[in-house]
């Protein structure tokens, strides 16, 4: 379990940055966080002729919170992001989804931006820019710089927009309407893994208090995060009288997980779904004002 | 007494060095040394048609590559069996490098050298095997089938049949005695494949010295003494040549009580021919694929009772897959079948087991070493007699056990060292009260009912053991009292994180009367102790803790004699305290154990003040006789050995309360409590230790760890991300209490507790599941996504 060969490269400034990864092309890696690129070199997985590591560009080590959302910088590490209190004010769901991802020692160095551009299916992260409907700043050497959607960002399981000799700079999570709530639920098979399944929640609700906007982004759930929009199931009602079995059994059947080694198809599918109605109602009362999701403590079951 | 250290909870002396970082552990050593790296067989079942290395020779760095056809005689041969059996009509053991066929994913077929780790796989990856792939046996099913075969010369895939009987008193056989009584059930039940995953893997460290043509080997192995006699062997040196050293190990849990180990035969060798140090560590893939497995058993049962739930007869037939080879024997399934009767007097008992080639890792002992699997049988046997009777699964338990007065209790059967099975000692009624009192066995029903009346889903179990241990044949101990009144035991047998420099200098502070901070110990080092079986089978207090103990005894009675003369007293008359040997009830009149052991070693040159009082002209010795009196010899030191008449029986039960969630299946251990009795406790603190690990190595198996084979004998789990090992937050919160029965066949009255925390938490995690859910739970380990397909298939 040690690496190939590979040249590494520790440029001191963004532009360097950027003239070594055009230089390397598609034998080009960048090497954030290392918690997910270094276990696959060791295990040969991976292969890249050069590696690029950004960890002297502490210049993107940024978390900027206002109104409109939060911009995450490339060297912004999970546990950095998690402890921000500015960022879990504009954009409550990134600190709830944060808490899920592995154990403290691996926040400590995974950053955000790389867990996007990993792009596993099985990720918090993924899901949370996917229900929020946010965006990646890729950069190039001379080339300027492209924002990409979410919707577009995720290409299929380890698999992102991002070209060869690109450097993701930063990601952006927008904030949310006025009465929207949020909620992460996962089921994991130990504490920190990949979760089997699981689902990132946005409700919007109306003056009145009846839910005008239900989305849920699923967890493990298919090639890329699955984004699903239940508004219409939840019918305008107010959270508290909402068919959350209903919405439950919409999400379930809207996915098709694969099995693996852990959970069968089925059981993924049913567990979704689970999950998915349990994460939208408790952002349906998160909105209407009974406070912050506490998280799963006291979860009622949901027949 | 104040030196009287032994029971209790002393704190761990070596968990200074270990956590914080100043242990040594194999790949501490050697940081100059060669590396060693392995081409494995990515298949199951293959023949080896031609090895092309060309490519690698371009690796700078590259030092040597070696393949079977490079191995002088002896290195080429078959590694040994270890323990033949009459029953083991058809052992097999693996050649160190593959000779023609591979028979299992990660078995070694290509041995490279380099400067470092990097260049050796480097080098290891440009080497070409061309394989022919043959049909791979995955299954034991399968395999029992015979259809393909793992060895062309072993028919039906069996390595080995036994079957044991014991007629009940009345001269019934099991068969007839399950014909005649009033109920019968029969059922299957399976358990899964785990292995003992040491933190730290096995890894060897070679040096050969050419001028004194000696060879000292580091491993990071539970047995040192006898790794030094097989490369001995191996290598053709005399054993004197040959010094082995465990150092720091981090974990064994039984796989590195294997010997030899292909790398632990061709490191030295390669060391040797190289004249070069070399060293191999092993990595986690490697670990994975290439080192040991067990548990996986599928079992039969057929069982006859009368109304009260006293099991009249008992018939259990086991398919044991033992994997590829079976270097180390039939123990696991032989323990599997005498262990399985537990704390109970069954009425007539007949167990039959196939051992199985499978194309996998072999299977060798793991902590339990195939008690976990006797345990689930007899304690789900239990359970469905109570189920069947509606009677209380504790009262069908009590029905069942040996009584107090009965001991020795004989069994009837041939344990795993070749010894009748007959217990020493126990109190299992008196256990399972003090059980039932921790849990709240009694008032549980209600729990249940009110916590389900809020939606939420409880169950409760329990399980009963009974682990022989402590077997022998022997282990010795060499204590040692130096001139500055420092005791120096050893002891051949190694440690792995059990805590023994803690209880060894327990025994020894408290038989020799002085301060702990005056002891220090030693396992695992032939250099210092030469002769010792090995760390296994909840075995060191026991052998080595007895063994120390004599020897302490004998140190202690050679003092009091030289001390006598120096005071002039009687030695009855003397007692050690302090480190001071001193008439009772005079403390005026004493003399230091220090000075003691510079009055036991005459001498004709001072090299200190000290040495100077036993010198020629000081008037030490009397002149009527000489300095070292027949039948003396000079120094205060003692050598003992123990070896037992037969093993020593400690035993257990354990209770859970599980949650399951009526949703997303997920299973969570709310309470676990466990009453243990090991005989009398050295120390009280240590022993809890053991059971927490062994608990948490029990939950593992029950919920989360299974080896996932694929139809191509492929590992698909080979990692510990998708191997799921409990992390803490997976293990409850272990309550304890210990009950003390001492064992009458040794000297300090204790049994072993290194094993018996992982030994029936699988049969106690069903049990509470199966109490949770009204579903039969049937085979271990059990997954959400498992209980969520048994919720379906019973249509809810
Ligand atoms: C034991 C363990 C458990 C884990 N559990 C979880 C979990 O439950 N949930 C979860 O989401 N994650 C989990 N992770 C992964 C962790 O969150 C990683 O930190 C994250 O996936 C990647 O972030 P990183 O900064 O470590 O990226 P790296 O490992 O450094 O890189 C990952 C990939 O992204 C690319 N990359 C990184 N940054 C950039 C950039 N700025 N521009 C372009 N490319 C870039 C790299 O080239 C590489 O291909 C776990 C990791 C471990 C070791």
């Amino acid at each position: 379990m040690k690496p190939p060969p590979f040249d590494y490269h520790a440029p001191r400034d963004l532009g360097e940055a950027l003239a070594v990864l055009a230089g390397a092309g598609a034998g080009g890696k960048v090497l954030a966080g290392g918690q997910s690129l270094i276990p696959l070199m060791n295990m040969r997985l991976a292969a890249p002729a050069h590696l690029v590591d950004i960890n002297r560009l502490t210049g993107l080590a940024t978390i900027e919170a206002d109104a409109g959302g939060v911009r995450v910088g490339a060297l912004a590490r999970h546990a950095a992001v998690e402890r921000s209190a500015d960022a879990a004010r504009a954009q409550p769901l990134l600190r709830s989804a944060l808490r899920q991802v592995a154990h403290p020692v691996i926040r400590n160095r995974g950053t955000v931006v790389g867990s996007l551009v990993h792009a596993d299916p099985a990720a918090e992260l993924p899901a949370v820019l996917a229900v929020l409907g946010g965006s990646v700043r890729l950069a190039r050497h001379g080339g300027g710089q492209r924002d990409v959607p979410a919707g577009e960002f995720f290409t299929g399981p380890l698999e992102s927009a991002l070209r060869p000799g690109e450097l993701a700079v930063s990601a952006f999570f927008p904030a949310l309407p006025p009465r929207a709530g949020t909620a992460f639920r996962e089921v994991a098979r130990r504490h920190g893994d990949y979760a089997m399944a699981g689902a990132a929640a946005v409700v919007v609700l109306d003056e009145d208090l009846r839910i005008v906007s239900a989305r849920v982004a699923c967890v493990s759930a298919g090639p890329v995060p699955v984004t699903i929009d239940v508004s219409q199931v939840c019918d305008r009602r107010p959270a508290a009288s909402a068919d959350w079995a209903a919405v439950a059994a919409a999400v379930r059947d809207r996915v098709d997980p694969e099995a693996d080694i852990h959970a069968t198809a089925d059981y993924r599918r049913h567990l979704t779904g689970v999950l998915a109605g349990r994460a939208l109602r408790a952002a349906a009362r998160e909105a209407a004002g009974d406070g912050r999701d506490a998280g799963e403590a006291g979860e009622p079951s949901d027949g | 007494m104040t030196t009287r250290l032994f029971g209790e909870p002393v704190q761990r002396r070596e968990d200074r060095r270990l956590i914080t970082g100043q242990g040594l552990f194999l790949d501490d050593l050697g940081r100059d040394a060669l590396a060693a790296a392995f081409v494995r067989s990515p298949h199951a079942h293959a023949r080896v048609r031609d090895i092309d290395v060309s490519a690698a020779l371009d690796v700078d760095g590259l030092v040597a590559i070696y393949t079977w056809e490079d191995l002088p005689e002896r290195v080429r041969d078959p590694l040994p069996l270890l323990i033949p059996h009459p029953a083991l009509t058809h052992g097999r053991t693996a050649y160190p490098l593959a000779r023609d066929v591979v028979r299992h994913v990660g078995e070694p077929v290509v041995m490279v050298v380099a400067r470092d780790r990097y260049l050796a796989e480097d080098a290891a990856a440009l080497i070409e095997v061309d394989y022919e792939i043959l049909k791979p046996v995955v299954g034991i099913e399968e395999a029992a089938l015979g259809s393909h075969l793992v060895h062309d010369d072993v028919p039906g895939n069996v390595g080995a049949h036994l079957v044991q009987e014991v007629p009940s008193r009345a001269g019934l056989g099991a068969g007839r005695a399950i014909d005649a009584a009033p109920h019968t059930l029969a059922f299957r039940l399976d358990i899964e494949r785990s292995a003992s995953t040491p933190l730290e893997g096995r890894g060897v460290y070679a040096r050969w010295d050419a001028d004194d043509r000696s060879l000292r080997v580091y491993s990071s192995t539970q047995t040192s003494t006898s790794v030094r006699m097989a490369i001995a062997a191996k290598l053709g040196l005399p054993l004197p040549s040959v010094e082995v050293v465990a150092p720091d190990v981090g974990g064994g849990f039984g796989v590195k009580i294997v010997h030899p180990w292909p790398e632990e035969v061709l490191v030295p060798w390669a060391a040797m021919l190289l004249g070069r140090e070399v060293k191999w560590a092993e990595d986690r893939r490697e670990h994975f694929i290439s080192s040991a497995h067990e548990r996986g058993q599928v079992q039969h049962v057929r069982v006859g009772f009368d109304d009260e739930g006293h099991v009249l007869g008992l018939d259990v037939t086991i398919l044991h897959d033992h994997g590829a080879y079976t270097p180390y024997g039939i123990i696991v399934p032989i323990i599997t079948a005498t262990q399985l009767l537990g704390p109970y007097r069954i009425g007539a008992y007949r167990v039959e087991f196939s051992s199985i080639y499978t194309n996998t890792v072999q299977v060798t002992p793991y902590r339990g070493a195939g008690r976990p699997q006797a345990v689930f049988c007899m304690e789900r046997t239990m359970d469905r007699i109570a189920a069947h009777l509606g009677l209380d699964r504790a009262q069908v338990r009590a029905a069942n056990f040996i009584q107090p007065d009965e001991f020795p209790y004989d069994q009837g059967m041939v344990f795993q060292d070749g010894r009748p099975l007959i217990y020493d000692s126990g109190d299992y009624p008196e256990s399972l009260r003090m059980l039932k009192e921790m849990i709240g066995w009694d008032g549980f029903p209600a729990m249940k009912a009110e916590a389900a009346a809020r939606g939420r889903r409880l169950g409760i179990g329990l399980g009963c053991y009974v682990e022989g241990t402590g077997v022998g044949p022997y282990e010795g101990g060499h204590v040692q009292v130096t001139s500055d009144g420092r005791v120096h035991v050893s002891t051949g047998l190694t440690s792995q994180g059990q805590g023994h420099e803690t209880v060894f200098a327990q025994i020894a502070a408290t038989e020799l009367g002085v301060p702990l901070e005056k002891v220090s110990v030693v396992t695992g080092d032939t250099r210092r102790f030469g002769y010792a079986v090995g760390t296994f089978a909840s075995r060191a207090a026991v052998m080595s803790g007895n063994a120390i103990a004599l020897a302490c005894r004998k140190v202690r009675e050679k003092a009091l004699r030289i001390a006598a003369d120096a005071l002039e007293a009687d030695p009855r008359d003397l007692e050690i305290e302090d480190g001071l040997v001193r008439v009772v009830g005079n403390p005026e009149a004493s003399v230091p154990l220090a000075t003691v052991a510079v009055l036991s070693n005459p001498l004709r040159y001072a090299f200190d003040e000290e040495a100077a009082r036993a010198t020629q002209f000081s008037g030490a010795t009397p002149m009527d006789r000489p300095p070292v009196p027949e039948g003396e010899e000079p120094g205060l030191e003692g050598r003992d050995y123990y070896s037992p008449v037969r093993s020593t029986f400690a035993s257990g039960m354990h209770a859970a309360i599980v949650e399951t969630d009526p949703d997303t299946a997920e299973i969570r251990i709310l309470r676990y409590a466990v009453v243990h009795d090991c005989g009398r406790l050295i120390n009280p603190m240590i022993v809890e230790g053991q059971i927490h690990g062994g608990v948490a190595q029990g939950v593992g198996g029950a919920l989360y760890e299974r080896m996932v084979y694929d139809g191509h004998g492929q590992l698909l789990n080979a990692s510990f991300m998708d191997f799921l090992m409990p992390y803490a937050t997976e293990v409850p919160a272990i309550e304890t209490a210990h009950l003390e029965t001492p064992s009458p066949l040794n000297p300090l009255g204790i049994k072993g507790a290194g094993e018996a925390g992982v030994i029936p938490v699988s049969a106690v995690i069903a049990s509470a599941i199966e109490d949770a859910e009204g579903l039969p739970i049937d085979r271990m380990p059990i997954s959400p996504a498992e209980l969520y397909e048994l919720r379906r298939a019973a249509g809810r």
